[in-house]
């Protein structure tokens, strides 16, 4: 057993380092950094960077042109990239809809999908969720009715879905639709790939509590959806979405994330003063800090470790929605913490752009402006990807036994 | 021992209860909110009509002379109603700092018009970069040619963006204590740059260059009347929390009662149905504090009311905390929307948490009590 990289490893982190920093525009990295939103654009810069030199299909295999990386060199991938300030790289085309058009779509749709995925073509959306189906998925409600005229054998969609992430800069969103009402609800769902572009898409946004654009409602008004764009069997649509679901686990803990709020916060703690010293000497927020510090440490050599059982085509084992529980709550202390660390700072609200566009001295500190409006919108973290209460019952039921 | 309110108390309940269900409903709210301005003078007019103004002014200065428990019943109420009108702000502070730091001839008439609504005076407090920080403050005021000016920077100054005076705390050379002065808005040297807040009330970081100010009360005597005006301020808060998240409780239970998953309504199980009792248990804890810090305003002794009113901040933070993130976690998707009205909620008892100490402060200061003990 040895939990430190080796030289090999330590290798590959400088040169993932020394590649980001020759290739992501400083102002991207400036805003991760301190937590401000990002473009379209700012994320598929990156993006674009990264497909030109090979490293965009981070865990894909290398037949579909991914890195073939093993979990190790993942691993230090996101956590490098993430301290240097590189956006996150979208999940939902690349850790999501890829995975499973690779493991039941046809072999047209991998030629098709799979290259515009890596290039950065296509950016993809997910519909599952609707208004009345969340922590129950399986009972949606959105119905794709097969038909067939002179162009061709087609679904009609009908219904809404709800909480799409960044659905407004979407070009395709795959979701489960209902084919069958027959027998277990479960049975009765199909994985579609629908193009935005489609006649009768609606996409409405939904304004989050830090009143950022972030989520959509999107509407399917008689879509016609040709049917090749089904993926696999029709009703088997529950089967893959599992499947996709165990992906979205792993990587929503968000380890990369976590280590560079930490560094951060060890920044800002050292730049504000309680009581006239640096906050970092006051007792009990290092103590919180500290305390944050070490369960991320435990965080990231669980992850290690279940990304490791998968390589080795071990079953993951708990640890998967375990990680989605610790992973979440972690960000969501971190970012408390953070908005802590601002003090009475924490507490104006300035929309982006603003102080620069009214050319009058903000004396709030810079370094919080993002701080409180962070920490809100992370409260979503253990709502989205399966509710830490859904988890909490997975585990109940398929690990304990209860 | 006695836990209930008077007849005027309970009038005084009832009649703000009245202007929340009347006046104040999520929608009138959201109307003043999304304003230029981000409040309403009409609703302003509103309250010092009903007196709530006037409440804590002592008697000797024109106003109604109520004590901790009023404000206590006034906050609870405007806190049901998340009311962005800065009465903490441009009423509860200034009316303390003046009653406490001001001669008699000093506060002739401003108590008064604020007692009245008529005048809005803030207080600027909190140094840029000093978070919690009472005593040691940076901003400096001078003395030349007969006459005080004040160079620093204040922030997060509640309704510093409305008040035409200014409170503001600064020390004169090398003073060991605080002075308090009073400043004019459109005075020479006075910066305003005015925001909403992150619960949508209105505030303003004030810069001031040389702005001319008037010294109040003895130099190097303020520090008293300044602790008591952020107790004051703080045991106001806690009352307002007891409003807020006794809505959020209701508002959430309701829900769990009424959302569906999985064929049955969310609150059939355990896991949060427990997690309601908490809240409850939360709530309820801070009720009983809110009321300590209440009565500790009346308290002649300045440990005994800074002990008291740091305690029910530590705990209702706390609570804050608790209550305002289960509520959004336990109405799912719909609870992250600014739509919703139990973000807002949310983002208010977190704003409270944040305001005038948080709970390490306040854990802090009662730490110390005991030190001294
Ligand atoms: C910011 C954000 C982004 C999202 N992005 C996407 C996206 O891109 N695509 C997509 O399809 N979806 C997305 N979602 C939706 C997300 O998956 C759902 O919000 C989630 O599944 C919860 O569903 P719900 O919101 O309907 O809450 P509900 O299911 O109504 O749950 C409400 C509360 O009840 C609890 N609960 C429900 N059932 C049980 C039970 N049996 N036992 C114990 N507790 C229970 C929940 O944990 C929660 O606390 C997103 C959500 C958010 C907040």
């Amino acid at each position: 057993m040895d939990l430190r990289y080796n030289d090999e490893q330590r290798a590959f982190a400088q040169e993932v380092r020394e590649f980001t920093r020759a290739n992501l525009d400083p102002s991207v990295a400036k805003k991760v950094l301190e937590g401000a939103r990002l473009s379209r654009e700012d994320y598929l810069a990156w993006h674009r960077a990264l497909y030109k030199k090979g490293w965009v299909g981070v865990g894909w295999p290398t037949a579909f042109g991914g890195t073939g990386w093993n979990s190790t060199q993942q691993h230090i991938f996101d956590e490098v990239t993430a301290d240097e300030g590189a956006p996150q790289l979208m999940p939902f085309g690349l850790r999501m809809v890829a995975p499973v058009i690779m493991a039941f779509g046809n072999k047209t749709q991998q030629d098709h999908y799979l290259p515009k995925i890596l290039s950065g073509e296509h950016w993809w959306c997910q519909g599952y969720s609707e208004p009345g189906s969340g922590s129950d998925l399986a009972s949606l409600k959105t119905k794709a009715e097969r038909s067939k005229d002179a162009d061709g054998a087609h679904y009609i969609v009908n219904g809404q879905k709800t909480w799409t992430t960044l659905g407004q800069h979407a070009d395709w969103i795959f979701c489960l639709v209902r084919t069958s009402t027959d027998g277990r609800q479960q049975e009765g769902i199909s994985f579609l790939l629908i193009d935005m572009k489609s006649p009768g898409v609606t996409v409405r946004p939904i304004i989050m509590l830090d009143q950022e654009h972030e989520v959509n409602e999107v509407w399917f008004d008689n879509v016609r959806v040709p049917a090749e764009n089904l993926i696999g069997e029709e009703n088997k649509g529950w089967t893959y979405a599992k499947f996709l679901l165990s992906h979205e686990r792993t990587g929503i803990a968000g380890v990369g994330r976590c280590k560079r709020i930490v560094k951060r916060l060890h920044h800002v703690a050292k730049q504000a003063t309680a009581n006239g010293q640096p906050l970092i000497e006051d007792v009990r927020f290092r103590d919180r800090l500290a305390q944050a510090e070490i369960e991320l440490r435990a965080l990231e050599i669980t992850l290690l470790r279940v990304l490791d059982a998968e390589r080795e085509k071990r079953a993951p084992g708990p640890e998967a929605s375990l990680l989605k529980i610790k992973g979440s709550e972690i960000q969501q202390t971190l970012t408390e913490l953070t908005m802590m660390a601002a003090g009475p700072a924490a507490l104006p609200y300035v929309r982006e752009g603003e102080h620069e566009a009214q050319d009058v001295a903000w004396l709030s500190d810079e370094a919080y402006r993002y701080a409180t409006g962070t920490y809100f919108n992370f409260r979503k973290t253990t709502i989205y990807g399966g509710s830490n209460e859904i988890q909490r019952n997975i585990v109940t039921q398929l690990v304990l036994g209860l | 021992m006695n836990f209930s309110l008077n007849d005027e108390q309970t009038a005084l309940k009832d009649t703000l209860a009245k202007f929340i269900e009347r006046d104040y409903s999520f929608d009138q709210r959201w109307k003043i909110t999304e304003s230029d301005v981000g409040w309403s003078r009409e609703h302003w007019n509103k309250l010092a009509e009903i007196g709530a103004m006037a409440l804590p002014v002592a008697e000797n200065d024109g106003g109604l002379g109520g004590s901790g428990v009023d404000t206590m019943v006034v906050m609870e109420q405007l806190g049901r109603g998340l009311v962005v009108e800065p009465y903490i702000g441009c009423v509860i502070l200034p009316v303390a700092l003046l009653t406490q730091g001001a001669s008699d001839i000093e506060r002739a008439g401003l108590l008064e018009r604020i007692g009245s609504g008529e005048s809005m005076v803030a207080f600027a407090h909190t140094d840029a970069g000093s978070r919690y920080e009472r005593e040691q403050l940076k901003t400096r005021a001078t003395f030349a040619n007969g006459a005080y000016s004040i160079t620093g920077k204040k922030i997060a100054v509640l309704g510093g963006d409305c008040a035409e005076l200014l409170l503001v705390s600064a020390k004169v050379g090398q003073d060991a204590a605080a002075s308090l002065f009073l400043v004019q808005t459109s005075a020479s040297g006075v910066t305003r740059f005015p925001y909403p807040m992150q619960d949508a009330q209105r505030g303003a970081d004030i810069s001031f260059v040389n702005a001319p100010a008037v010294l109040l009360g003895e130099r190097a005597s303020a520090q008293a009347a300044i602790d008591y005006a952020l107790d004051a301020a703080c045991a106001a808060l806690s009352a307002e929390a007891i409003g807020v998240m006794s809505e959020l409780q209701k508002i959430t239970v309701e829900y769990l009662k009424t959302r569906k998953q999985f064929g049955r309504a969310i609150g059939m199980n355990q896991a949060l149905q427990h997690r309601a009792v908490d809240m409850l248990m939360h709530l309820e804890m801070s009720r009983s504090m809110a009321m300590e810090a209440a009565v500790a305003m009346s308290a002649p002794d300045a440990k005994a009311r800074a002990k008291s009113v740091s305690a029910a901040k530590v705990l209702i933070g706390q609570a804050c905390r608790f209550v305002g993130q289960q509520a959004v976690q336990l109405h799912g998707g719909i609870g992250v929307t600014h739509e919703l009205n139990v973000s807002h909620y949310f983002k208010r008892l977190t704003m409270i948490g944040a305001s005038f100490g948080d709970c390490d402060w306040h854990l802090a200061r009662y730490g110390e009590s005991l030190l001294a003990a």
